[in-house]
């Protein structure tokens, strides 16, 4: 009975996981195909392409190993360039690992493990209390596979999409941050001036001399680390609070 | 073809996915120092909105239509909240807007 009522959960899960990767799957399609262009500009096949969409489901990663392939740079800094640039998903796992509840078994930390996008993970941190592992699954299986064909027909025929509609498209992954941070942000003012603030520093970031130069990753680490630890220090959240909303 | 692509793929995917899965598997816990758990829950909210802005108004190629889209995005997630329709709104203001200037 209990198992029955378990796998009724997980499927249910599933499915608003599914649902929940549409949007992700259309803003990755206008990403994916963007990248399977550049990918294609610098000499990789379709499939190399696609094959590099399928290991890694990074964009700015992906944009970054292609151009370390294309300037045919070492190994060594193949790996190095993409731990700077990937760097954020640390902190990002590290935030996930705290929705997974104790109940969730082990091993399925390694199939979420490869799927922590930004956007994936962005909605798995909206969950409400601890994120079911077939919610991520169902996300995935929607977003993930949009992501390998953009790029596979990006780099296939090049730059067919109309601006007008490709540039459409280009906003559908922000619009999906938007409706992650903003209704919580309504319900809590703390979030509301925390999300206000980053975008401000993130703004000023990228205007001043200087500090402009610092690369998108480097950014984000770094606001992040300074604006959440600040906000942690001002106002710690309240035991168990985090996980029971 | 250069069999080394391949083998470049390999390399970052590996980096990629132990950047990913490392903190999932070290961290098992739910972590009890305030400080951290703290700062761990905020973390989405800090980086999503720096990744947002002001990246979006150069997503589109056209400021107007950015802003458009980003406004847009605003106001239906804090009407309405649902992923999809605001992922859509978001997206028919920039086509929209992008047709009128």
């Amino acid at each position: 009975m209990k198992h029955s009522e378990k796998s009724k959960e997980n499927k249910a899960s599933f499915q608003q996981g599914l649902k929940a990767g549409i949007p992700i799957g259309m803003g990755y399609f206008a990403v994916s195909f963007t990248l399977g262009i550049t990918a294609r500009n610098a000499g990789l096949t379709p499939w190399q392409a696609m094959i590099m969409s399928l290991t890694m489901h990074a964009s700015a990663g992906q944009f970054a190993a292609i151009n370390v392939i294309a300037a045919s740079a070492g190994f060594l800094e193949m790996a190095v360039t993409s731990l700077i640039v990937n760097l954020r998903y640390l902190l990002l796992s590290s935030s996930l690992s705290q929705k997974i509840g104790s109940k969730t078994a082990f091993f399925h930390r390694f199939p979420i493990a490869f799927y922590v996008t930004d956007e994936i993970f962005g909605i798995s941190a909206a969950c409400p209390g601890y994120v079911n592992p077939f919610y991520v699954y169902g996300a995935a299986l929607v977003a993930a596979p949009s992501w390998e064909i953009g790029t596979f027909i990006g780099a296939s025929v090049g730059n067919i999409l109309p601006a007008s509609i490709a540039n459409a498209m280009n906003v559908a992954l922000y619009g999906m941050f938007l409706a992650i941070i903003i209704p919580p942000a309504k319900k809590d003012k703390f979030i509301a001036c925390l999300v206000v603030l980053s975008m401000t520093a993130s703004l000023i970031c990228s205007i001043l001399p200087g500090i402009r130069a610092v690369s998108d990753g480097f950014r984000i680490i770094i606001l992040t680390v300074i604006i959440a630890g600040v906000a942690a220090w001002l106002h710690p959240v309240e035991r168990g609070s985090t996980n029971e909303t | 073809m250069k069999p080394d692509v391949y083998l470049y793929i390999l390399t970052a995917a590996l980096v990629v996915y132990l950047i990913r899965l490392l903190p999932l598997t070290l961290i098992r816990r739910e972590i009890q120092n305030p400080f951290l758990k703290s700062f761990l829950y905020y973390v989405p909210y800090v980086t999503l909105a720096v990744m947002t802005f002001p990246a979006i108004l150069s997503a589109t190629g056209s400021t107007v239509s950015a802003w458009a889209g980003f406004l847009t995005g605003i106001v239906i997630a804090y009407v309405d909240g649902n992923l999809f329709k605001v992922s859509l709104g978001a997206c028919a203001a920039v086509f929209f807007t992008g047709l009128l200037f």
